[in-house]
């Protein structure tokens, strides 16, 4: 059975691409727009993988990954952060707020697509 | 009635009580752990004021005048207020210069004067032996109302030797000798005494008040009880107006008052609690209040004691001024009585050792020791050990001073009330205010004008007030009283020069300290002062503005220094002047005593702490003999203050650079805080910019690289994405563009090609380049102007920046299909106002601000073109580069405008009007 990922974004473009990437990769995709629609999603479909943007309206990445890692019944969901932020100081909240991984835009799609397969192979 | 042998018992004890508080207190300060360094226990001590007049005297003088008990507490309540401003000055003075008593406050701050201190010490022993008398005569009745039945006749002594009013005055100074002179200290301050006085003070105010509450809710039935039983008998309800029938005796009240705020101040025993004893000068920020208030609260029950007291005894032979005795035990209770009785003591003991210790030393020091030095060979170098000599003076001076005291009683004390003879020592001491206060206050007051006046107003207090008592109580002739001295009327001591219409006390106030002041200031301006008087006037009168690195000495000569050790060591033992000298030495930063040099600094030194243990007349007489000295003229004292002026102009320029160099720093901090601050904000527009660039770019690679892998991609799919990489590229470019824009803007480099422009003209040229994407939209754009708009001095491309930015703003927001923006310009003389008003959903109040700020898009921006973040803080830039204001009003729900103003320039403004 195919894995299921959320893309959460608010760039639209971002979006499309992400999509059609990952339904290339052969995955299901689920996408949502803002921090809040992510937090949604997630508790909905329960994803195999998250790709999650930092800078989003209503509720930021970090935000989100925090709520995840919160509740018991999600927090050993996969968080894969995207984020134009590229300073040190962006990565180490990410992982301190309990990214599983970091990957900064702009991104190579090949990369990103093993990155994916990787912790997904890896869980 | 109680039995003798239990009073007896009883004070003996309490007194034993009090001398172990005293032990405790000195052992504590030997060992550095003082139980006095409070303000409590220094405010409690102030209260040393309230004696046997307070304890037994007020009710008496309540009883039978009512109110008039009430000045004497009123006059201290305003010194008070005045004690910050003269009081610390004073504290000040004596402990930067050592000083130990008033006499030798007074003789030091006039050039160090034997003749003045010993003045002094005779007015002060003669003024207050009235005072001491009155101690010996509360005691000795409050003691025969315990010990004889209620209104039952004590038996007179047959003999002298049989009363037992000298054997108190005897005890009395025994206790006053083990009290404070059983080591010499007088340079430093007695803790323990301090502490038994704190005490005292406590005590008497508690029976006092426990006797108060006794009678006011033991016996009546409350205040209101007492007074309304007052005023229903005639006598009594008089007590109880100021007038009492007769016309209000303004100038008495006001005599009393003031009388008793210098008292409160110059009274030997205040001097000594208040400026000698006291451990810190802040200490008396609590008194302050802390005294007033204790006044307040002993005097709450005089008169509800003093009425009770009438209406209980009613005509029955019992004196008013031992009814807070005499009503408990006409009531039988006895335990009472004699707790009342043990206040009463306190007030006694408290009064009379401090202010016999204060005149012993001033005895000892300012009278008996200068005559000594110089006539006798005890002043020569070869002299023994003093220390010895002077406990047994000052042992003498109390024994003596306490007969006195005795004899007075003895004379006099019969035929006057308790409050009468306190009077007569008030006034005595207020003899001292021309100069003290002139002294702290006044450069050019004198030795000469301070003698003149202290010998006028002492003679004038004499003959006034002093000896007519004596003559009333028939021990001289009343001939010079009704007569007037050698039959001369104007002479009269009640009525001197013809004054009459005063009351005896405020004739004798008048002309005393009239003479006094009088002979002071003239005899002050008449005379120019000695170099030595100028000296001390300087070092007292300024005494905040000096410090100890600072103030000059006036001094020159030779001097060696293992004579004044030896000197040192005569009057304060060789241990403790051994190690004053270590420490000396260790101060000035030589290694042993023998390297310390031999300067006027050195003998300034060995001068003070001799002051402090035989008061500074004696001890500039005994440095005298012992250094050779130079005589010092009144050029020399000039020269000195000029380099030491000279000292302190260079110390307060130094002082200056100090304070500009810290000013410098704090500048430069604040910069520092500015350029941090500017730099994170740097780092956040960094940031900022980088994450809008990547954006963009990710979807370009995203795009380009999927599209590169999979060359079979659907047409529809290809062309989609082609787009989305052309419109991203488009907004990558628009972004660097308002990026150098604005930073072109913020760093002063942007170009400006000011004109006189028309608005209209850049609002149509605007609107017609934005009308396609109104079209598209389907959004409706209209233009309300006035037909004609004054020219303006703006950059045209500039100003058609902004408004398109506003424009296309507006029209991303505004509803599809229903869009509706406005444009309103309007011209007045001050300058032009444009708005852009559209029907979009409004923008939060806690958001507007937010707009202005870079990379700051509003939330739930409906997805289409998507701004930079730029656009709005570039606009308001422009507008503020030429003066102008933009703003937003907007609520949500109700669409949005943003609108600008340009003021006309100056220039632009004499041309149109």
């Amino acid at each position: 059975m195919s894995k299921t990922i959320l893309i959460a974004d608010d760039e639209k473009n971002i979006l499309i691409s992400l999509e059609f990437l990952m339904k290339r990769e052969g995955y299901v995709v689920v996408v949502a727009h803002d921090g809040q629609e992510a937090i949604d999603a997630i508790s909905r479909e329960h994803p195999d993988l998250v790709l999650l943007d930092v800078m989003m309206p209503k509720k930021t990445g970090f935000d989100v990954c925090q709520e995840v890692r919160a509740n018991p019944d999600l927090k050993d969901m996969l968080i894969l952060m995207l984020t134009a932020k590229g300073r040190d100081t962006d990565i180490a909240k990410g992982l301190a707020m309990g990214a599983n991984g970091y990957v900064i835009k702009p991104f190579s799609t090949r990369e990103l697509a093993q990155r994916v397969h990787d912790m997904l192979d890896q869980a | 009635m109680l039995s003798p042998t239990l009073v007896i018992t009883v004070s003996f004890t309490y007194l034993f009580i009090l001398f172990a508080v005293a032990y405790f207190g000195d052992k504590r300060a030997e060992t550095g752990q003082s139980i006095i360094a409070s303000p409590w226990v220094y405010a409690l001590s102030m209260a040393v004021y309230c004696t046997a007049w307070t304890y037994f005297g007020s009710v008496g003088l309540a009883a039978s005048a009512g109110v008039w008990f009430l000045p004497i507490y009123l006059g201290p309540m305003l010194s008070m207020i005045l004690a910050w401003l003269v009081v610390r000055k004073m504290i000040r003075i004596a402990k930067t210069y050592r000083i130990t008593s008033i006499a030798d406050f007074i003789a030091s701050r006039y050039g160090k004067s034997p003749l003045l201190a010993g003045l002094v010490t005779i007015i002060t022993v003669v003024g207050i032996v009235p005072y001491i008398a009155l101690q010996l005569k509360a005691i000795s009745s409050g003691y025969k109302v315990m010990t004889t039945p209620l209104g039952g006749i004590a038996t007179p002594p047959s003999a002298w030797w049989s009363d037992g009013t000298l054997y108190m005055a005897l005890i009395l100074a025994g206790f006053t000798i083990i009290f404070g002179t059983r080591h010499l200290d007088s340079s430093e301050r007695h803790e323990g005494l301090v502490a038994a006085i704190a005490l005292e003070s406590v005590v008497k105010l508690v029976a006092f008040l426990a006797v108060g509450l006794f009678v006011t809710y033991g016996i009546f039935d409350g205040m209101s009880d007492i007074f309304s039983q007052a005023s229903a008998i005639a006598e009594i309800k008089a007590l109880l107006t100021f007038d009492q029938g007769r016309s209000f005796a303004y100038t008495q009240w006001f005599a009393l008052t003031l009388l008793a705020m210098l008292s409160v101040i110059f009274l030997p025993r205040q001097f000594q609690i208040m400026v000698v004893e006291n451990v810190d000068e802040q200490h008396l920020k609590r008194a302050v209040w802390v005294f007033p208030l204790y006044l307040l609260l002993i005097n709450i029950f005089v008169l509800p004691i003093a009425l009770g007291g009438l209406l209980y005894f009613g005509t029955a032979p019992v004196n008013a001024e031992t009814f807070v005795l005499s009503l408990p035990l006409a009531h039988g209770q006895n335990m009472l009585a004699l707790f009342a009785f043990v206040g009463g003591l306190s007030a006694v003991t408290g009064m009379v050792i401090v202010e016999v210790i204060a005149i012993s030393t001033m005895v000892c020091n300012d009278l008996v020791m200068p005559v000594l030095l110089r006539t006798t060979r005890l002043g020569e170098r070869s002299g023994g050990d003093l220390t010895k000599l002077l406990l047994f003076i000052r042992r003498i001076a109390i024994i003596g001073i306490l007969l006195l005291g005795y004899l007075y009683f003895h004379l006099a004390g019969e035929a006057y009330a308790l409050v009468s003879i306190g009077l007569i020592s008030f006034a005595a001491v207020a003899q001292f205010a021309p100069a003290m206060l002139g002294g702290m206050y006044w450069k050019n007051g004198t030795r000469d004008g301070a003698l003149a006046g202290l010998l006028l107003g002492f003679v004038m207090w004499s003959y006034t007030l002093m000896l007519p008592s004596l003559a009333k109580s028939g021990w001289i002739s009343e001939d010079f009283l009704n007569q007037g001295l050698f039959g001369i009327e104007l002479l009269k001591p009640e009525q001197f020069l013809g004054l009459v219409g005063l009351d005896n006390l405020t004739h004798s106030l008048f002309w005393s300290l009239f003479v006094n002041i009088a002979a002071y200031v003239a005899v002050s301006l008449w005379k120019r002062p000695t170099a030595h008087e100028t000296s001390q006037a300087l070092l007292f009168v300024d005494v905040f503005e000096r410090t100890h690195l600072s103030h000059p000495v006036f001094w020159q000569g030779q001097a060696k220094v293992t004579d004044l050790l030896h000197l040192t060591g005569r009057f304060m033992g060789e241990t403790k002047a051994l190690r004053l000298f270590t420490d000396y030495a260790q101060e000035v930063g030589v290694d042993e005593i023998g390297q310390i040099p031999e300067d006027a600094t050195l003998v300034h030194f060995v001068e003070t702490h001799l002051t402090g243990a035989i008061g500074s007349a004696s001890a500039r007489i005994m440095v005298a003999s012992v250094v050779e000295e130079e005589a010092l003229e009144l050029d020399d004292v000039m020269r000195i203050l000029e380099e030491a002026s000279q000292l302190r102009a260079y110390s307060e320029a130094l002082e200056e650079k100090s304070r500009s160099l810290e000013q410098a720093t704090r500048e430069l901090q604040v910069a520092n805080e500015q350029l941090k601050s500017l730099d994170r904000l740097k780092d956040n527009f960094m940031s900022s910019v980088t994450h809008e660039l990547r954006t963009p770019l990710t979807s370009i690679r995203a795009m380009t690289e999927l599209m590169l892998d999979d060359p079979d991609m659907e047409e529809e799919q290809r062309l989609e994405f082609l787009s989305i990489v052309v419109s991203e590229a488009e907004r990558l470019s628009r972004l660097v563009n308002q990026v150098l824009d604005m930073a072109k803007i913020e760093a002063g480099h942007a170009e400006w090609h000011s004109s006189d422009v028309d608005i209209l003209e850049l609002v149509t040229q605007s609107v017609n380049s934005i009308s396609g994407i109104y079209k598209e939209h389907g959004a409706v754009l209209e233009v309300h102007a006035p037909k004609h708009v004054s020219l303006i001095r703006a950059d045209a491309d500039r100003l058609i920046q902004v408004l398109i930015n506003l424009l296309s703003n507006a029209v991303k927001f505004v509803p599809e299909q229903k869009g509706k923006v406005e444009v309103h310009i309007r011209d007045a003389k001050e300058g032009i106002t444009v708005e852009v008003i559209d029907n979009g959903p409004g923008i939060a109040p806690e958001k507007q601000q937010l707009v202005f700020e870079k990379f700051r898009q509003v939330e739930g921006e409906i997805d289409r073109q998507p701004g930079t973040g730029l656009g709005l803080p570039i606009s308001r830039q422009i507008v503020e580069h030429f003066g102008g204001r933009m703003w937003l009003q907007s609520k949500i729900g109700e669409g949005a405008c943003f609108g600008f103003f340009l003021p006309r320039q100056k220039d632009s403004l004499t041309d149109t009007s």
